[in-house]
């Protein structure tokens, strides 16, 4: 049964997926939160240099002190960037912009002049190979593990690890820095390590996803489920919903299609953003529209009422107190006439009365409340 | 080297390289100033679908419907960047980092879909990831010199809206200018800039030929004219050697050349730019430190004299260092005897060296402290 499943291509390319979505969400969420989601650019663009240097130092791709020496470049480009905006020689956004793509311009470089002996090709470094993660494995236990598989289990464990010890401490830095740093949190503290283990993730994941596909994986998911909720606990637990639900049905059409299955796991992160960013309830664009033309429609009601009321029982009512009046006085639209005299009619706000629009005693009570208020501020 | 000069392709690739290099810093001088630099990262991204996209519009690697494939899906990410950013409660860099992420994973999708079907000519495509100088022709020249001019008399046309919503957006808009139209032009010239410089660095590393030659044009010139000139010629700088190298070198990707050339010349600027330097300011904040203990040593002198009701008042080496707290460096000593404000006197019977303040550096020393001293009275 395990070794069925280990042995099982679709299903280790989708558990490495589902581990680099599950790793990058849990970090991504506070990361998003904090305002650092383009640091995870930076980091993910610049550990390539990392790799390509530590494989020239060592001679070996994997191993843990492989994928500690390389995400201190992703630490690095943090700092860099960092002090180069203190020396205000140029702004925070400028600084990322300027060391991150110098750092993989190096390491592309170096990765092209040792194309020969190196098996990562340039190709690799922007998108991964996850569907040739099952090359290599590892015996564990008498199981044949893909490595990819076993490095990013140890990675998802730190990261859960690390979130679980610290939530309140992350929760506290995350919405108030200053609050924690008074009660003797460090979040300077934390922003690094959060920042550290973004590049280890990162640089874990390398062989699967590539520099920029990371990115999706994790900025993405957890944007969907900060659109869904404003509970911290259950924003995580959504953002690593959303990643492995990305990750299944990205392989699947990816295979259906025949197309790169990271790319197609990360085009699926966006497929979620979109549908929560369009349907999210209360907050997403259509409730948004339809609260928008629902208030409209009120405040239309509110118009109507005052409008009854003021030529209520003067010699032009015949004339005002009518549909036409609307149209063409108030220049309403026909339909905007008839939908707000539809409402006022349900509300039971006027009623029709000898061919005319008249107020009923709640449409008089809105209009007094209205012409009161209007009185009284001009009385003040 | 003249032989290679003289050939007729690299002349195409170099002067292309240089035209699209300046284009590049032309309009990037406006993302830096206005903080946009990470824009510019997001949208070259989002290019990657489109360049696929008018791939399979035009059937081929047609330099005209790939910029404007390009063109398209930057534009169409920008306005999907301030959707999020104006209806929802995320972040601008999460927005950036989403368009970014989830774009070129779309694109990826695409690349990997016109692979799959086979074809020689996909093989082009993948230049535009890093850019290669080389695959430029004669005739994608013309394309590329039409965008330039008509870059360039936009920005003549509109250059006094463009410099005030650069440096004061609120002002512009109190002065009645279309603020958000002229915002509009300037993100969709970042993604015009983007779309021609492609072909050279390539959609991942676009965003440093945007930033690099304005961040060290800036360093240089305090006027928006002189900066967006300066830019212009380093990106021009940056491209052509970036083209000449890597197209002397087998395998070299054009893009990472050229942004580790431009990387140079921010790093030289940084260093050694008048006023705004790093040196400059070294040197300039070594020159007041030595101001400040000269003229530390000179009311010390002062402050001896006016306890001791005596102008010509002898001070001893001892005596100072006490006086200051801590021993004045040789070389402050030295330097306000080169400029005639002490004089070292002897002082019978001792035979240490004392030092006693001039006419010149009683008038330094009162002009320091603001305190009258005995030499007041005698000068008349």
């Amino acid at each position: 049964m395990i070794d069925a499943y280990f042995a099982s291509i679709p299903a280790m390319i989708m558990t490495t997926g589902i581990l680099v979505g599950a790793s990058g969400a849990l970090l991504g969420s506070f990361l998003v939160l904090r305002g650092n989601s383009m640091l995870t650019d930076a980091i993910s663009h610049s550990i390539v240099l990392g790799i390509i240097v530590v494989w020239m130092l060592t001679g070996h791709l994997t191993g843990p002190f492989q994928i500690l020496g390389a995400a201190v470049t992703g630490l690095l480009t943090v700092v860099l960037s960092e002090a180069l905006a203190k020396s205000g020689l140029v702004k925070m956004d400028a600084a990322i912009g300027l060391i991150f793509p110098a750092l993989f311009a190096a390491g592309v470089i170096l990765i092209s002049l040792n194309a020969r002996n190196v098996h990562i090709d340039v190709d690799t470094v922007l998108l991964g190979e996850i569907g040739f993660v099952w090359l290599h494995t590892l015996t564990l236990g008498g199981v044949r593990i893909p490595v990819a598989v076993a490095t990013l289990s140890v990675v998802f464990a730190v990261n859960l690890a690390f979130v679980l010890a610290f939530w309140k401490e992350l929760k506290l830095t995350t919405f108030d820095a200053g609050l924690a740093a008074a009660l003797g949190l460090f979040p300077g503290v934390l922003h690094y390590a959060i920042l550290t283990l973004t590049s280890v993730t990162a640089v874990a994941a390398f062989d699967a996803v590539g520099a920029i596909l990371f990115i999706a994986f994790v900025i993405v998911p957890p944007a969907t489920a900060y659109l869904l909720t404003r509970r911290l606990w259950l924003m995580v637990v959504l953002a690593v919903t959303i990643s492995v639900l990305s990750c299944v049905t990205g392989y699947l059409l990816a295979v259906y299609w025949n197309v790169s299955i990271g790319g197609m796991m990360a085009a699926t992160t966006g497929v979620w953003f979109a549908l929560a960013l369009l349907l999210a309830p209360g907050r997403g664009l259509v409730s948004q529209a339809l609260r928008q033309g629902s208030e409209r429609l009120d405040h239309d009601c509110r118009t109507l009422v005052a409008h009854l009321y003021t030529h209520q029982d003067s010699p032009d009512m015949p004339e005002e107190n009518t549909r036409r009046a609307l149209t063409d006085h108030l220049r309403w639209s026909e339909h905007r006439a008839r939908a707000t005299i539809l409402r006022a009619l349900d509300r039971d706000l006027i009623e029709r009365r000898d061919g005319l629009l008249a107020l009923r005693p709640k449409g008089q009570a809105v209009a007094e409340g209205i012409f009161a208020r209007h009185h009284k501020s001009q009385t003040a | 080297m003249t032989a290679l000069l003289s050939s007729n392709i690299v002349q195409t690739v170099l002067f292309g390289a240089a035209l699209l290099g300046a284009i590049s810093g032309m309009l990037g001088a406006f993302a830096v100033l206005r903080q946009q630099s990470l824009l510019g990262d997001a949208l070259s991204h989002a290019a990657l679908p489109g360049v696929c996209l008018g791939f399979l519009v035009a059937g081929g690697r047609d330099l005209g419907s790939v910029l404007a494939g390009a063109f398209f899906t930057g534009a169409l990410a920008a306005l999907i960047m301030q959707l999020i950013v104006r209806r929802t409660t995320l972040k601008t860099d999460a927005a950036l980092g989403i368009v970014l992420s989830v774009f070129f994973a779309v694109g990826v999708v695409a690349l990997t879909y016109i692979q799959g079907q086979g074809g020689a000519a996909s093989a082009g495509l993948t230049t535009f990831l890093f850019g290669q100088a080389a695959a430029i022709l004669r005739s994608d020249l013309w394309i590329m010199g039409a965008g330039g001019l008509a870059a360039l008399a936009l920005v003549l046309a509109l250059w006094k809206e463009f410099k005030l919503v650069s440096f004061d957006a609120d002002f512009a808009r109190a002065q009645g200018l279309p603020v958000t139209w002229i915002e509009g032009a300037l993100t969709v010239m970042v993604a015009f800039a983007i779309v021609i410089g492609l072909q050279l660095v390539g959609v991942v590393l676009m965003v440093a030929l945007l930033i690099a030659p304005a961040a060290a044009a800036r360093q240089w010139t305090r006027a928006l004219g002189s900066m967006v000139v300066l830019s212009a010629a380093f990106g021009a700088t940056a491209g052509a050697l970036g083209a000449l190298i890597s197209a002397s070198a087998r395998g070299l990707a054009t893009g990472p050349v050229v942004v580790l050339i431009a990387t140079a010349f921010v790093v030289i600027s940084m260093l050694v730019a008048p006023r705004r330097g790093l040196i400059w300011q070294a040197l300039a904040a070594r020159a007041m430190r030595a101001r400040i203990s000269e003229g530390r040593v000179l009311t010390a002198l002062q402050d001896l004299a006016n306890a001791h009701d005596d102008t010509a008042y002898k001070a001893e080496r001892g005596m100072l260092n006490t006086a200051l707290g801590a021993a004045p460096h040789a070389m402050r000593i030295q330097a306000l005897e080169r400029r005639g404000l002490i004089q070292q006197v002897t002082h019978p019977p001792e035979t240490t060296p004392h030092w006693e303040l001039t006419k010149a550096g009683h008038a330094e020393a009162r002009a320091l402290s603001g305190t009258p001293t005995d030499a007041d009275k005698d000068t008349p």
